[in-house]
């Protein structure tokens, strides 16, 4: 045992309250790495197919097709107002039933969607629908006028979106998505109803495993959070600094 | 032999619901002149010139631009869009652009051009509308003049046969207003055909080939400068033309 682990054993000696068992037990210790490491995937993943939801419905929102914009407004309601952790549930007992099964070694049927890949699917479209909502309100605020200026030099709808419209929808959504995508962070957490071994799952087996580590478990999550959604936030904002535009919008 | 117009509106009706405001109007416009549309506000200037490149929609009528009939439902808006430039009272540059990116975004993206020959041509540009040294500014850096000079240059990289101006000095100081008309009068100079919406009743004079006066949705009365402005022979004219002059 090195100074460090030696350091936690003792205090765990002296105060069983406060065991930091993850310090000083490398079984532990691999655990919660794997539950963190999990948990930025789950992060990085649902962030990035969230925002290309949020941006393909903000696209098909303004489609011709009346039946499309039905579509999009049906599926913002759904998930905008129903609780993240029934979604999950929902996505993973009831839909799961229904997925297809492969055997990799020809005895164990495996369902194609893992409980992880569900966690995804379910976290990307609950924080998706608010992003549509926040592109939207980004593209509102985009004047008629600058469009039809790229419309009369020839572009088509889909150019205007993607040269135009978008770029400048985006710097305003910013701020918006910033808030949404914190909380998505946050809602990681509630994959652990459908047994993703993220970060809070595992520390809740390490405190099931060892009472004596549950503060010490606390005040980790506590932290890893706060680095996780300060990463994110000093990230946004700099993007968001980035992409000013000189003297434009004040 | 009559030269075939270039661009040609036929008894154009066009309706806002139950507002009509264009009442069958006719008009054409011969390769490199230039014509003014003056009239009252709320006459229907703007609707028309927005019709000729499709960004509003007739009832019924026609219009030709090289003989296309731009309200063809079939018709190909980008080949309409290739032949007509149109410039804006309010600029309407892209904020998040610089000026020379602002004159490069449609050749580049539309036309699919290569890149080093849009930006030589995007440079030229903007020596020809007096802007060197404003390539690399934002469009909230630059001035109104200065900004709708950028705009007309985005207009002209794409090599439009006719080029439509909505008053495009309206939001401009009285010292500004007067660098954009030079370019606009150089450019007419140099054979571009031009459709002008304008209030600008001295410039109308020194630069249109013909001049058209509209009155709630019909053109009251036309004629080349000479005669218009000093033998206008309808009242409505006249006293539009002595509250103006
Ligand atoms: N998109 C629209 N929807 C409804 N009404 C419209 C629309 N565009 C214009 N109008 C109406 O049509 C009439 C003519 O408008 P237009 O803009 O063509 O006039 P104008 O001659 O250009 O006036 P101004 O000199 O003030 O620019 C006005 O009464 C206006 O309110
Ligand atoms: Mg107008």
């Amino acid at each position: 045992m090195n100074a460090f682990q030696q350091y936690f054993f003792d205090l765990a000696q002296e105060y069983p309250k406060w065991n930091f068992i993850f310090f000083y037990d490398p079984v532990q210790a691999d655990r919660v790495l794997s539950g963190l490491w999990m948990t930025v995937k789950l992060s990085v993943v649902c962030v990035i197919l969230s925002v290309l939801i949020g941006l393909i419905g903000a696209w098909l929102q303004g489609a011709k097709s009346q039946l499309l914009r039905s579509f999009v407004q049906g599926y913002i309601q759904f998930f905008r107002n129903t609780p993240p952790l029934i979604q999950l549930l929902f996505f993973y007992f009831a839909l799961g039933q229904f997925t297809p099964t492969y055997s990799p070694d020809g005895w164990l049927e495996v369902p194609i969607i893992s409980n992880v890949g569900w966690a995804i699917i379910s976290l990307s479209f609950f924080a998706g629908a608010f992003n549509v909502e926040i592109f939207r309100a980004g593209i509102e605020a985009i004047p008629e006028s600058t469009q039809e200026a790229a419309e009369a030099l020839g572009m088509s709808r889909s150019q205007n979106f993607v040269y135009v419209v978008l770029p400048l929808a985006f710097r305003v959504s910013l701020p918006a998505l910033n808030n949404n995508l914190v909380n998505l962070v946050k809602t990681t957490t509630q994959a652990l109803a459908i047994a993703v071994p993220e970060l809070l799952y595992q520390m809740v087996s390490i405190y099931n495993d060892y009472s004596t580590a549950q503060n010490a478990c606390m005040v980790i999550l506590f932290i890893v959070y706060i680095l996780l959604v300060g990463v994110l936030v000093l990230a946004m904002n700099s993007w968001e600094r980035a992409t000013r535009i000189p003297g434009y919008g004040h | 032999m009559s030269e075939q117009p270039l661009v040609s509106i036929r008894n154009v009706h066009k309706s806002f619901g139950s507002l009509e405001v264009l009442k069958g109007v006719s008009l054409d416009v011969k390769k490199g002149e230039v014509i003014c549309i003056i009239g009252p506000s709320g006459s229907g200037k703007s609707t028309l010139i927005r019709c000729i490149n499709a960004l509003n929609t007739i009832d019924s009528g026609s219009i030709k631009v090289e003989g296309m009939e731009v309200h063809d439902p079939n018709l190909d808006k980008l080949e309409l869009r290739k032949k007509v430039g149109m410039v804006f009272q309010q600029y309407n540059l892209f904020p998040h652009k610089t000026a020379l990116e602002n004159i490069m975004m449609a050749p580049l993206k539309v036309l699919k051009q290569p890149k080093d020959e849009v930006e030589e041509r995007a440079r030229q540009l903007i020596k020809r509308v007096n802007l060197e040294g404003k390539e690399n500014g934002y469009p909230g850096e630059l001035s109104g003049g200065q900004q709708q000079r950028v705009a007309i240059a985005r207009s002209l990289a794409m090599n439009p046969d006719v080029m439509l101006f909505d008053e495009v000095t309206a939001a401009l100081d009285p010292e500004t207003v007067k660098e954009v008309l030079t370019t606009i009068k150089d450019l007419a100079e140099g054979g571009m055909t031009c459709i002008l919406v304008t209030h600008e009743m001295g410039f109308a004079r020194e630069i249109a080939d013909h001049i058209y006066f509209t009155d709630r949705g019909v053109i009251v009365e036309h004629g080349p400068p000479s005669t218009f402005f000093s033998q206008a022979k309808d009242p409505r004219t006249r006293e539009f033309l002595s509250q103006i002059l």
